[in-house]
Order: structure tokens, then sequence, then C-alpha cells
């Protein structure tokens, strides 16, 4: 057996970040007469540290820790993007625990270590490794969901979410066993899933048989076709589950629905965007020779996601909600990026998959736009029904000016980053063969217009209502947050060109053979 | 060829810069705001003529271009991928004009406006950029970016400022022109994928053959998509209900710009970039146009609300700018472009007038009135040339357009040539029958109080006024301009030889 070289300095950052939440979460404990604030502002400066650190010390590094984790250009990118959704969640949140949640250590602890999982997840390049990051995502966000343990919605979102979480991830796990046992193992790069290669290592490893034996005993290409097959149903329905695509949604809604808001903000942003990463890492290192059987699976499930969400959002009352399908819908517009993952070239596949990223990261700065947003109007309100934003246009025109430049850029409107990152993700499919995907995708993206304008018109027509109508201020480190979202948002709408060629040498190390 | 240097730019950073400028003025100092909207219309207007000047008719093509590149050589992205590619030709020319004029009177209505004045001139200047970058740009990107950014504000425009059932016309308007963009989206991706070039550089995708049958088959996307937006029947309903609905400025951009866009777009993205379909459908896009004119005119017939009476005559007006492109002949779609300019300044002069009466008025109800006349000759005057544009009355801007349009149909399409001629006619019906109600007759005592038109309604009367009589007395300088580009225009054919030959059709 090799001895199998570990280079701890590649993943200093999540040593850093998992001892860091450690010690917020002891320290809340033992320090309780520390103000809560102190723990959250805390956690989001030392995050913002550790992006900055990040982002200078590996960049083009391109190396792999022990064949589990790689420390490519893509790893670096969704650490940098993990780190900064994690500390504007929690800059976001800092009022909103102070004022409705308790035991604020452990909030800001579990949203540090699910940033944990989700940077090793976008690492992962071995589907162990792969699934214990996953779970780890999910248990920090199933007891976030369920944070605001006397709100009877919290528990019962929380219960929904972990109770099919459980399920999806039991589908997951057993598709990477029939995936493992049919290609003889668990390394992406080593997956070939005509199964010869894993026969080849068997044969040998069994007895000293000729190698002209051992070829004529091969299964023949297509024979563990049915098995592979399976396999990828499994997985799809479990890496379904995670990032929401119908039939898989159900719990969706819910959970955000009882989620504390900085959480919904949390999970619908950085949750999904860490499955996308996985899936996206998956399904180009490891199973894009088996295109053919998987493409159409998700081209149907892109197009029913694409539809489900965004008709089912015509009736929402609650923003939470709203925005729970908004996001299914915006997952359907995602899936099409792995569906355009099968194209002639590798080229063309990373076309694709640089245009999902590229989708992914405008898609999560404007949502957690939205949500920073809703958080500002909730600390005020405590209300998070669509008819209880009335009037605010003039209770607070800027927090209504922003909402809306969030809700455009959602709807794909230009200026804001919706408009040009669809415009890419749908171009992409159109140009590898898969229009109809994007004849779908634009339709309902005109859809979603209307329920987006339903909202900015309850904004922006009607008066206040209610007992509470008076104007407000929103407190600085909110403002500053909104502020640099809704610069973000700006900027990938009106000059996405370095990101673009960020994200597009990210996604190259996916692609080894390029 | 004369040199603007990066005017074009200029053109998009300025009401961008008034946005933002707009934008961070303390909202109550409204009359800051007004200053920094007469300012940046004024500059608009300046530049636009400079711009419409300087274009040099006897090179053709496309002048002034600017390129600055955005992405390129990445992805999906080949050489100048996407670019802010700025140029226009010789149809572009006196819609850019066109556009000076009508924001820099649209201004000048809107000084009155005192509630969130602010918020009315951000979304106002972002509508004028984006009604710019469409006439300029060159490259299908941008052109469909700014083909957006001219839709979007609409809504909250008329939403917060509008009247008369303001909702559903708002709601109307915005889903059914974001529904029409949504086929020109998909013809975008389509001939981007089946160029195979990696570029939306509009250049080199005239330059591409495309298969025959692909541009049969996304052809009508681009007809279609934008043709919502020049009214074309039965896609027009959204255009009455939202000119109702929408306020006096917002009317006149609307129905004197955008609706342009629609028709502008047509030619752009239609016949120059996919001629092959242009065969089997020009011909449906003038029967629609024809049945647009006609439909509009009995339409506008039955209306007694002044707004329906202009939108609807609107659609009609609209219908003869598709009935000239549909001829597919040089007189025809040069009619077309002339028509296109010509109903832009009458129907923002038409929504402009109307505005001014129904802001004292209350109602736009023609019945009510009578005798206006008395009370306000200037507001009758004006009004009137409006009108009499609209009729085609010799030596304004109107007859000049139509007769090219019916000169082209009837080269080919005699019996459509027919129905627009009939149309003609009835708009004259209306026209007058309107005057006459509204205007002359007895005095009805309940407008004693009626003041005439203000200084500013004065001064955007004017300027809207002069381009019509110019355009009717002397149409050289637009025929010129046009026909350098419609000449160039793929599969157009040369009726009459050069135009320069007919020197009746020039001279009006």
């Amino acid at each position: 057996m090799d001895v199998i070289d570990l280079e701890y300095a590649l993943i200093i950052p999540e040593l850093v970040l998992a001892s860091f939440a450690t010690l917020i979460v002891a320290g809340a404990l033992i320090f309780r007469r520390v103000p809560q604030e102190v723990w959250g502002y805390l956690s989001a400066a030392g995050l913002v540290v550790l992006l900055v650190l990040t982002a200078v010390f590996y960049i083009n590094v391109n190396d792999d820790f022990a064949n589990v984790l790689a420390v490519d250009n893509y790893t670096v990118l969704f650490r940098v993007f993990f780190l900064g959704i994690a500390a504007f969640a929690i800059l976001a949140g800092v009022q909103f625990a102070g004022d409705r949640l308790r035991h604020h250590g452990e909030f800001y602890g579990l949203i540090m270590f699910a940033t944990l999982g989700m940077m090793l997840l976008a690492a992962s390049r071995e589907l162990i490794t792969a699934y214990l990051s996953l779970e780890l995502m999910s248990f920090s966000l199933y007891i976030l969901v369920g944070f605001n343990k006397l709100n009877p919605f919290s528990n019962e979102g929380s219960l929904k979410y972990l109770l099919l979480g459980a399920f999806s991830s039991a589908l997951f796990l057993y598709g990477l066993s029939i995936l493992y046992g049919v290609t003889g193992t668990t390394t992406y790069s080593a997956i070939e899933p005509d199964g010869i290669e894993a026969g080849r290592n068997i044969a040998q490893q069994l007895g000293n048989f000729s190698a002209a034996t051992i070829d004529s005993a091969l299964p023949i290409p297509g024979d563990v076709r049915p098995a592979i097959i399976v396999a990828l149903v499994l997985i799809v329905a479990g890496l379904g589950f995670k990032v929401s695509a119908v039939p898989f949604h159900q719990w969706t809604p819910d959970a955000y629905q009882g989620a504390p808001l900085p959480i919904t903000a949390f999970l619908s942003a950085a949750g999904k965007a860490a499955a996308f990463a996985f899936f996206l890492r998956l399904f180009s290192e490891a199973l894009l020779p088996a295109a053919a059987e998987w493409s159409w699976l998700i081209a149907v499930i892109a197009a029913l996601t694409m539809i489900t969400g965004n008709l089912v959002a015509l009736r929402q009352t609650n923003m939470k909600r709203l925005m729970a399908y908004s996001s299914i819908g915006q997952v359907g517009y995602l899936l099409i990026g792995i569906v355009a993952l099968d194209a002639g070239s590798l080229a063309e596949s990373q076309d694709a998959a640089t245009a999902l990223v590229l989708h992914l990261l405008g898609y999560v700065a404007t949502n957690v736009l939205v949500f920073t947003a809703l958080i500002a109007f909730y600390n005020r309100t405590g209300k998070d029904d669509i008819v209880d934003l009335r009037g605010l246009a003039e209770r607070q025109p800027m927090l209504a000016l922003l909402l809306s430049i969030a809700l455009f850029s959602l709807a794909g409107m230009p200026l804001f980053a919706g408009f040009a990152t669809k415009f890419v993700i749908f171009q992409v499919a159109a140009s590898n063969g898969h229009l109809w995907l994007a004849v779908i995708g634009v339709t309902v993206s005109f859809v979603s217009l209307y329920y987006y304008l339903m909202v900015i018109k309850q904004m922006y027509l009607y008066k206040p209502e209610g007992d509470d109508t008076g104007r407000f201020s929103v407190p600085a480190p909110m403002m500053g947050a909104l502020a640099v979202l809704t610069g973000a948002v700006f900027l990938v709408g009106l000059y996405p060109a370095p990101l673009f060629k960020a994200i597009d040498a990210s996604t190259a190390m996916l692609f080894p053979g390029l | 060829m004369n040199d603007v240097g990066e005017l074009l730019l200029v053109l998009l950073l300025i009401p961008g810069a008034a946005c933002l400028l707009t934008l961070l003025t303390p909202s109550r100092h409204d009359q800051v705001v007004r200053v920094i909207a007469l300012a940046t219309g004024i500059a608009v207007f300046v530049i636009s003529i400079i711009v419409f000047a300087a274009f040099d008719y006897s090179e053709g093509g496309f002048q002034f271009a600017l390129r600055y590149v955005w992405i390129e050589n990445v992805g999906i992205f080949q050489e100048n991928g996407i670019s802010l590619f700025l140029a226009i030709d010789g149809i572009a020319a006196p819609l850019v004009l066109l556009n000076g004029i009508v924001a820099c009177a649209g201004v000048l209505v809107s000084w009155k406006i005192d509630y969130r004045n602010k918020d009315f001139f951000i979304l106002f200047w972002a509508l004028v950029a984006g009604v710019f970058g469409v006439y300029i740009s060159q490259d299908l990107f941008f052109w469909f970016f700014f083909y957006e950014l001219a839709v979007l504000p609409m809504y909250l425009l008329i939403v917060v400022w509008g009247s008369t059932n303001k909702e559903y016309g708002a709601m109307k308007l915005t889903m059914v022109l974001v529904g029409g963009s949504v086929l020109i989206f998909i013809g975008i991706f389509a001939v981007f994928a089946e160029a195979g070039a990696g570029t939306f550089d509009m250049a080199v995708l005239r330059e591409v053959e495309f298969d025959k049958s692909f541009a049969k088959t996304f052809f009508p996307f681009f007809m279609i998509g934008c043709g919502v937006l020049a009214g074309l029947w039965p896609f027009h309903t959204w255009s009455p209900d939202g000119h109702v609905a929408a306020p006096t400025a917002v009317s006149m951009l609307h129905a004197g710009v955008l609706m342009k866009l629609g028709a502008f777009g047509i030619v752009r993205l239609g016949i120059e970039t996919l001629p092959a379909g242009t065969d089997l459908w020009m011909p449906v896009l003038l029967v629609l146009g024809g049945i647009a004119a006609i439909y509009g005119a009995f339409s506008a017939l039955h209306q007694t609300d002044l707004k329906f009476v202009v939108g609807y005559s609107s659609v009609s007006h609209m219908g003869f700018v598709l009935l000239g492109l549909g001829t597919m002949n040089t007189i025809g779609v040069n009619g077309a472009v002339l028509q296109m300019f010509s109903h832009g300044v009458m129907t923002a002069l038409f929504f402009a007038m109307v505005g001014a009466i129904y802001d004292q008025a209350h109602t736009r109800d023609i019945t009510q009135f009578g005798g206006i006349i008395k009370r306000m000759p200037l507001f009758v005057i004006f009004f009137g040339i409006a009108g009499l544009a609209s009729l085609g009355l010799p030596g304004l801007s109107g007859f000049v357009a139509e007769f090219h349009i019916f000169v082209g149909a009837v080269a080919e399409f005699p019996f459509w040539a027919a129905i627009g001629v009939l149309s003609a006619a009835l708009t004259a019906v209306y026209v007058l029958r309107l005057l006459g109600r509204a205007t002359l007759g007895p005095v009805n005592p309940r407008w004693d109080g009626l003041r005439d038109i203000s200084r500013w309604e004065m001064a955007a009367g004017l300027m809207l006024i002069a381009p019509i009589v110019a355009m009717g007395v002397w149409p050289d300088p637009f025929v010129d301009r046009i026909a350098s580009a419609v000449l160039e225009l793929p599969s157009v054919d040369e009726v009459g030889g050069s135009l320069a030959n007919l020197p009746v059709v020039r001279g009006g």
C-alpha cells in the first residue's frame, strides 16, 4: 500500500473554519456576559478574513489532498463564495437572532459548520468524502431550520426537511453503492461507467489469469447499462432532493417558511450552490462518459422544475413561500446547465459548466439580496406576507428600490445579474442542442415576471396599511450588506467579463482531458 | 464621412448619468430634479440633431462605429463575442432624432409632475437610454438588452403615475411586450447557435448565409416578437389600454418612440439577419399591417375617450408602417421608415395635447367637450395640426410618408394599397369628427374655467410641430438618409429605379 502524502497545508481554510466555529460556540457558552451581537460580528469578520486569505493564497494551486479533496481553482472559487454567503447571512441575521432566537453561539457556529460541509463538498473528488460533506452540511441545516424552537412552523419545516433529507440521503447512498459495485472505485477520475476497467481490476486480484482470459470474461460495453441506469436514477433522485428539483421539491416551501429568515436565505443560496457545485463536479469528472444515459432524465426534470416552480409561485401569498417556488424555478434553469454538459466535445461541456456556475453565482447574489431586504423589513414588522409589503415605497424607499432591483434581476431584466446570466445559460443550452429547454426557460421566466411584478406592485402602488405605517430606518451594517449585494448584482449584470473568465478558469479543472 | 467622435456613446451616457444624478438628488429638491431633466432633455435633443445631420447619406452603410468589447474569447464567445458595438445607418438616423425630440418634449410636458417626480425621471431616463440603445446597437446581445430596458420602466411609470384603469393597463402592456420579447429571445439563441460564429456582432451575423428552412422557421419569431411592440394585429390590444393608462409623457414616448422599436426590430433582426425568410413572411406582415390599419381606423371611429381615439389611430398608423415594410420594395420600405418618424412626432403631439386638456378638465370624453376653441385657441391649433398630419394633409409629414407607402404597395399588392387608402380616408373621418365635436360648436359653460396650454406645453408642441412641417415641405434630408440604407437592405426590390429620379416623391 502506498503511503498517502497528507499535505495539510492544502486544507488550512477548512481546518481554520472548523476551529473557528468551535471557538465561537465555546466562547458564547463560556463568556455569557458578552452581548450576542459580538459573536455575530466576530463570526462575520472571521469569515471575511478567511475569505480574503483563501483567495490570496490558493489561486492556481491545483493539487489534491490524498486524492479525496481537489484543491483547484474550482474549489477555491466555491470556498470564497460559500465563505462570502455565510458572512452575509450572519451579518443579515445578527439583529434577527438577537430579537427572536436564543443560543446565539450555536446559531453562528452551525452556520459555519454548514459552510465547512459546503466547502468540502465542492472540493470532494471521492464519493464517500462527498457523502460525508453533504451530510455535514445537511445536518447543520436541519438544526438551523428548526432553530426557532418555539415556533410550530419552524418545527414542522425542520421535521419535514429532516425526514425527506434522510430519505434522499439513503437513496443517494444506495445509488453510490451500485456505482461502486459496477466500477470498483469511489474516486471520481477513476470511475468508468462501462465497468470494464473495474472488471479487469477485480479479475487481476482474484488470481493469475492470462490477459486474454480476463479480456474474454470482461463485460462487453452495454452489459452493465441497467445497473448504471439504476445508479444514476438513484443519484439524480438524491441530488434532486438536495437541490429541490421537481418532483423532489415538496419539503422546500415548508422548510423555507418555517426556518428563521436568515437561515432561509442561507439555505436557498448556499445550500443550493453547494449541491450544484457537487452535482457539477460529479457529473463532469465522473459521469460524463455516461451522459447519454442521464441527460434525458435531467432534461425532463429540468423542464418539470422550471414549469412547476414558476407556475405554483403564481398562487403564493407568503413571501417566503413565493421565494421557495421561485428558487425551484431557478433550479430548473440551473439544471439546464447540467443537461448541456452532454455535448459533442469537452470544450462545449465546459461552456455549459461555466454558464451554470455563472448563473448560480448571479442567482445566489440576487437571492441573498432579496432575503437581506426581507430580513430588514421583518426586523421592523415581524411580518412576511406579500400584502404586508404594501406601501413599502413610502415607508422605506431605499429598501423598496433594492427589493425591486433584486426581483427584476430574478425575472431576468437587463442591467441586473439575472439578464446576463440567464442569457448565457440559455444560449449555451441552445448552442449545445437543447433549444427546447431554452424555449421553456424563457417562457417561464416570462411567467415569473408576473409574480415578481405583483410584489413590486404592492410596494409601489398601494398605501401602507395597518397600525404600523410609519417610516423606519435600516441599521448601518444591514445597509452595508445590502449595498454590497446590490453592487454585485449590478456588476454581474453590467460587466460580468472578469467573473466569467474566473469561472471559466475554474471549470476548466473539471475537464482534465481538455 | 463626417466624424462625430464618441457621440453615440454620449447619447447613451447622458440619460444614464441623468438617472444616477437624479437618484442622488434628495427627493425634497424637486426643482433640482426638473432642472437636471431639462438639461438632459436639451442635451439629447441637440446631440440627436448633430448625429442626424452628420450622417453622410452619400456614403450609406453604417457610420460612426464604436466598439467596446464586453467579453470575448472565453466560453462560448469568440472574437467580439459580445461587444457594445454602436453604429447607425440611414434608418436609425431619423429614429435617433425622433427619440431626441420626443424625449425633450416629454420633459417639458412632465414639468408639472409633483408626485415623486424624482422616481419618475429616473425611470424616464432609463427608458430613453433603452430606446437610444436599440437604435444604435449593432450587437444582438446589447440590442436585446436595451430593448428590454426600454420596456421595463413602463410598468412602474404607468402604475404609479398613470390614470384610468392603470393596474390593468400596465400589467397587460408589460406582459404582452415581454411575451413578445420571449419570441425574440428564442430567435436570438437560435441564430447564434446556428451561425456558430461565437459572436453576437450583427455585422458578422448579416454575412452568415442561413439555411433557407432555418430562416423561414425563425423569421416569425422576430417578426411577431418585435411586431407585438409595433401594435401588430391581432396582438395590438395592449396598446390602447396602455396608452390610456399611461401618464402624458409616457404615452408620448410610448406611442412616439417605443412602438417604432418594434418595426425597427423587424428590419434589423428580421430583414437584415434572416433575409431568406422574407419571401414567405413579409406578405403575411403586409396583410396583418393592412388589417391593423383598417381595424384601428374603424375602432378609433367608435371611441369617445380622446386617448382611446389616439391609441387606436396609433394602431392604424403603425399598420401603415408594417404595410410599407411588407411591400419589400424600396419605396414602400422608405415610406415605412418615414411613417415611423412622422407618426412618432405627430402622435407625441397628440398625446401632449390630450394630456394638457386632461390635467385641467379631468375628463377625456369627447362628448363632454364643445367650443373649446373659445377658451383654448392655441390648444386647438396644436391639436389640429396633429390631426391634419395624421389624416395625411399635403404639406405635413403624414402625407409624404403615406404617399410612399401607397406607391410601394400599389406596385405589388393593389388590393392592400386600396385598403390602406381607405383607412387613410377613415382617419380623415374620425379626426375631423373629433376636432369638430370637441373644439368647435356651441360653448359648453362647464369649461369656462379652462385656461390655454402652459408655456411648457407650448414649447413641447412647437418642438414637435417643427419636424412635422419640415418633413412635409422638405422631406429630402429624411428620404436621402433612409434611402441610403433601404437600398442596401437584402431582398428589397428596387422599384422605380433610384429614388432620386422621382421628384414627385421627393417633393411631397
